[in-house]
């Protein structure tokens, strides 16, 4: 090795290391800015001292390359609104495996016949999941984006259909691995790959989109760290690692709130229409207490605790930012106000979290569902603003539904509940929501941000 | 090309447990930082591809390294400065002197 090599490994070890401890440092919101930004100033250093590499003899695609990355990454950082982080997100997932994957391209085409097997395997493993990372991204982001429908698309034989075009993938991934040298099959294993993302983001419902997203930055991640592999390089194989190992602890975590399994997010279509209904025709019979703006506001200005529980509804009205001002006159007032963040409200994890930072929230308001679920029954108002499903009874009591055992905030069990809600259409799944037929609730019809600013008006008029 | 030694095997998993580790503590809070941050991490691909971008093997290999570059720095550039603008927007309650503290939760017990 000579010393430039020399100089260049001891930079992308301590790169590495600023990585894992910007990481560390997210374990902390007072610290996390300060070990992002050591991070940050890591893959400078990196990004530098690979300008050094001996191979590199010309610096004008290089330099394009760097400006162009730049201009379009600047806007993708600094202007994408909070509400449309989701979809931020998915892309660049795709832009992180598309890179991988081209380098894959590059390198077999360098090398073909001469590839060693166990370092085809890792070839063969990178395009593969990198590929279907790129279209799988894409089409999560044009379904957060809502330029592909959000509901699932079926068809009969569809995991038929999914399991035979994987089973071919693997097929011809083997083969790749015993004789590595057939262009064509490579090629055509990556143009499988391509249309596989596709057919498995199809039939997956929006409300599913948290577990996909995280499942796709383990993808993006275990692809990249297959690169390292095949160009013998350590911090991107540690990088790709630890990338592959949030998101699939994410997907874990986001599953489990579910109360389902990967399996069953993939391939179980659950935003489908669902036969389920059946728990729904009861429903018919009960009725709804609707309340006015006024005596919604009455109730909450003269309550002692209130707990707010937003959802996906929120995000869509971006009503974020009325929630804060609703909050800040309560206060004033004396009342207690707390936030309960189930972890699969809204469209991937966290998505909550942020929105109500953004509002000036302050985080030790915002609650995990374990530690808020014992206070409920001290709460005098719950405060339900486009959650559905991460508050339905039926989880806890009603083996027959469908989310039948899935972790919910238990916002029945407080005294009093406020759901503001569009109109009584069931959530993603289709399933009735006996919440909002109890006695114990009040609906307050309309749309979550309108909604919320007559709360406001009503508060301020007391 | 060597075959894949069993060093770098031992580097992935090691690396795999220590990300396990690191990330089991970030609270859900932070999962959507943490998301874009892993993002931005990622971009280290850009050790591979800018040699293929300047390296002096085919156009070809050039073009598909100008390609996996740009992609790259997308992430870099966005992941980074995302991950830097939510954490700033994580602000813990401001402290509020003695009294007022105690003014909030006699506030608080009178319905």
């Amino acid at each position: 090795m000579s010393a430039r090599d020399l100089v260049i490994q001891g930079i992308y070890l301590a790169a590495s290391v600023l990585f894992i401890l910007g990481l560390k440092s997210l374990s902390h919101p007072d610290k996390a800015r300060v070990g992002m930004q050591q991070a940050a100033v890591g893959m400078a250093l990196a990004i530098i001292g690979t300008l050094f590499h001996h191979e590199i003899i010309r610096f004008d695609l290089i330099a394009v390359a760097l400006i162009l990355g730049t201009v379009i990454g600047y806007p993708l950082g600094m202007f994408v609104p909070m509400t449309a982080m989701p979809q931020r997100i998915a892309i660049s997932h795709m832009f992180g495996a598309l890179a991988a994957t081209l380098v894959g391209v590059a390198e077999f085409r360098l090398h073909g016949a001469a590839i060693p097997r166990s370092t085809m395997a890792a070839l063969g493993f990178e395009v593969l999941f990198g590929g279907l990372t790129v279209t799988g991204s894409f089409m999560a982001f044009g379904k957060l984006q809502e330029i592909i429908t959000g509901t699932p698309v079926t068809y009969r034989g569809q995991n038929a259909v999914n399991l035979t075009l994987f089973g071919v993938a693997i097929l011809m991934f083997v083969y790749l691995v015993f004789s590595p040298g057939n262009p064509m099959v490579f090629y055509g294993m990556i143009g499988l790959a391509l249309l596989l993302g596709v057919f498995m983001v199809l039939p997956i419902g929006g409300a599913d989109m948290p577990v996909v997203v995280s499942l796709l930055n383990s993808y993006a991640g275990l692809a990249s760290s297959a690169t390292g592999f095949v160009i013998e390089n350590n911090v991107l194989i540690i990088c790709g690692a630890l990338d592959g190992a949030s998101g699939f602890l994410l997907s874990i975590l986001m599953s489990k709130a579910m109360n389902r399994s990967f399996g069953n997010v993939l391939f179980g279509a659950f935003g489908a229409p669902a036969p389920a209904l059946a728990a729904g025709g009861a429903a018919k019979d009960l009725t709804v207490s609707s309340v006015s703006a006024e005596d919604a506001a009455m109730r909450m200005a003269y309550a002692g605790e209130v707990i707010v529980v937003p959802g996906y509804g929120m995000a869509v009205a971006q009503a974020q930012h009325v929630v804060r001002e609703l909050a800040d006159l309560l206060e004033k007032r004396g009342v207690t106000v707390k936030y309960a963040i189930h972890p699969v409200a809204g469209r991937m994890p966290g998505h909550m979290n942020v929105l109500l930072a953004e509002a000036n929230v302050p985080y030790d308001r915002l609650y995990d569902m374990e530690e808020i679920n014992s206070e409920f029954p001290q709460a005098d108002v719950a405060l339900v603003i486009g959650a559905n499903d991460v508050v339905n009874p039926a989880a806890r009591s009603d083996p027959s539904s469908p989310i039948y055992g899935m972790p919910i905030l238990d916002v029945d069990k407080a005294k009093g509940v406020i759901v503001l809600k569009r109109s009584m259409n069931p959530g993603f799944a289709g399933i009735e929501n006996h919440l909002f037929y109890s006695p114990n609730t009040s609906m307050l019809f309309g749309d979550a941000k309108s909604s919320l600013t007559r709360l406001v008006s009503e508060v301020k008029a007391l | 090309m060597t075959p894949i030694g069993v060093v770098e095997l031992y580097v992935f998993v090691l690396a795999a447990f220590v990300g396990y580790q690191v990330i089991t503590r970030v609270p859900p809070l932070l999962h959507t930082p943490l998301m874009s941050a892993t993002n931005a991490i990622s971009g280290i691909s850009l050790v591979g591809s800018l040699v293929l971008a300047g390296a002096s093997r085919d156009t070809v290999s050039n073009w598909l390294g100008f390609i996996a570059v740009t992609a790259a720095t997308i992430n870099v550039v966005g992941g980074f400065l995302i991950t830097d603008r939510m954490l700033k927007m994580f602000r813990r309650e401001p402290k509020l002197p003695p009294g007022g503290e105690m003014e909030k939760k006699a506030g608080g017990g009178g319905r």
